[in-house]
């Protein structure tokens, strides 16, 4: 039976770029995969964008495409990628133009375009699914809406005989199905095989993850060669099976283990995993190892695709100030908390109400707040106080009052930081799926 | 006995909300965590940190247990001010489960 080999060649947009060209020039794929788009990236490069027409997309784009497409175009391999971002045309016409610079002859390159629905958004009479807000009353706060789109313009475009493709937003897993449906020609209501496809693309889309990343813990589980690790390749066949696995040689492992925590990742029931192609169904999935560092992933299924899309919408929500300030030595936890106290005062007597503040230490409580944090003083602590306002000044103010514990605060502190950043924040949108009108479009070297 | 020494544990966001997985290493210990770790008992380890619900998923055939954490994630990744606004830390902390 046909099998056709899919590689992860990035779990998120910073991820390394040696395992993807390990995966290129070793895994035997039929296509490339890059998964990069997280939560508000779309809003963040809609926003470079809006500064720049020529920009919006991934920032390693360039650097990753210069060291994959060679042996890609070698070996025949397509790459699908969502690093178009908020502009996957940009995208495409650099892609095209380090193909020229590589000389690697001819490229076809095709661009999803349609998941930036602000528009249809606007139009209409819709609601945030977190708050119940009327998209009216946040209206000059939106920066970006972009659906998630499935399989069907992925699909269009390899069957125009492109050698990349570009896209938006889309779901994650859709990246690694398209191919799928395009090579076995699976009907776009085959449940269970696109439930299959789903399974695959979702062990995949978080690279390493699958392969032993994430994954050690010293003495439990203590991953081989973990500096190496391989990026992950499913090898999926006509009707539908999956195999797991990495290049032989390349750091990590594929096992039971990191297979089903990977599977459970993210999703919430594992009996509906809404996807824009179907419900994949995942609650009876089985794993079988079938030899060293190779999953067998079986019994995935689904039912039919949702009527409603999810839209992810970037809006503007204020700003965030963070600042810090470290002490070290004999009384540092008692200087430290002596810090917060002063902080505390002089943060209430400025009278500003910001919408939320923490006060913390840093090697005390941090993380897991009161209740789960115990144990012995620590050696050193770390101040940290961070609070979010409308008003970017009394973050300003925040910060400036942490730094202060230099001169006015307890002794010996040291090591001050401050940060301001702008929040923008994701939110969900459900829109009627007839509502988004997808297009691909081509350029070519 | 802690639940660290008979099972591993990974955390993901959705948006607000915490996924945290729980799976046992062999089966033969899937039925002591299956009565173990019950929502109340998750519900009590996170209550500085979860406002909401907790949800359990149990899928016998993997070992596993998948718990969904409801409203906790300080408004998640995108605005939340915590330290680690994904809440990616929270699976080392349900490790320390004592499990009869």
């Amino acid at each position: 039976m046909r099998i056709i080999r899919l590689g992860a060649g990035a779990g998120y947009s910073g991820d390394r770029i040696p395992p993807a060209v390990e995966l290129a020039e070793k895994g035997s794929l039929d296509y490339l995969i890059f998964e990069c788009l997280a939560e508000r990236t779309v809003a963040l490069a809609q926003l470079e964008k809006s500064k720049n027409p020529d920009v919006g997309f991934d920032p390693l784009l360039r650097e990753r495409m210069r060291a994959v497409l060679p042996a890609c175009k070698e070996q025949g391999i397509k790459i699908i990628t969502n690093m178009g971002a908020a502009n996957p045309h940009a995208a495409a016409k650099e892609v095209v133009a380090i193909a020229r610079e590589l000389n690697i002859g001819v490229l076809k390159v095709g661009i999803v375009s349609g998941d930036d629905v602000l528009p249809q958004l606007l139009s209409g009479d819709f609601s945030v699914m977190e708050t119940g807000e009327p998209i009216s009353s946040i209206e000059h706060d939106i920066i970006s809406a972009n659906a998630y789109l499935g399989s069907d313009p992925i699909v269009e475009a390899l069957s125009l005989g492109v050698d990349v493709v570009i896209t938006g937003r889309v779901s994650d897993p859709a990246l690694f199905l398209a191919p799928l449906m395009y090579e076995f020609g699976w009907s776009s209501s085959d449940w269970k095989k696109l439930g299959q496809g789903i399974l695959a693309g979702h062990l995949l889309e978080c690279a390493a993850q699958v392969t032993g990343g994430y994954f050690a813990d010293p003495g439990y589980r203590d991953v081989p060669d973990l500096e190496n690790l391989g990026f992950p390749i499913a090898e999926v066949s006509e009707n539908g099976e999956i195999v797991i696995t990495k290049v032989d040689g390349s750091g990590g492992y594929v096992n039971t283990a990191t297979c089903s925590a990977q599977l459970l990742y993210e999703i919430e029931d594992p009996s509906q995993y809404l996807q824009p192609d179907v419900v994949a169904d995942f609650s009876q999935v089985t794993f079988t190892e079938i030899a060293k560092d190779r999953v067998k992933a079986e019994n995935a299924s689904g039912s039919s695709r949702p009527e409603l899309i999810k839209v992810t919408i970037g809006k503007r929500d204020g700003f965030i100030g963070d600042g810090q300030i470290s002490y070290a030595g004999l009384g540092a936890l008692a200087r430290g908390q002596l810090a917060l106290d002063v902080l505390q005062k002089r943060i209430k007597s400025s009278g500003i109400e910001f919408l939320e503040i923490r006060y913390e230490l840093i090697g005390v409580n941090a993380i897991h707040g009161e209740s789960l944090s115990y144990g012995h003083d620590p050696y050193e602590v770390r101040v940290r106080v961070a609070a979010r306002s409308k008003a970017q000044k009394d973050v300003e103010l925040l910060v400036n009052e942490v730094e202060a514990m230099y001169l006015n605060g307890p002794s010996g502190g040291g090591g001050a930081t401050k940060s301001i950043r702008e929040v923008i924040s994701a939110q969900s949108v459900l829109i009627p799926r007839h509502l988004i009108k997808t297009s691909v479009s081509i350029v070519e070297l | 006995m802690l639940l660290r020494e008979i099972a591993h544990s990974r955390t993901g966001d959705k948006g607000n909300r915490s996924t945290i997985s729980v799976i046992v290493y062999d089966m033969k210990d899937f039925s002591r965590i299956e009565a173990s770790v019950t929502t109340e008992r998750v519900k009590m380890l996170y209550k500085d940190l979860v406002k909401g619900e907790v949800e359990r998923f149990v899928m016998p055939q993997l070992g596993a247990l998948n718990f969904v954490l409801h409203d906790a994630l300080g408004g998640g990744v995108t605005k939340s001010l915590a330290l680690d606004a994904h809440g990616k830390s929270l699976s080392s902390a349900i490790l320390s489960l004592e499990i009869e």
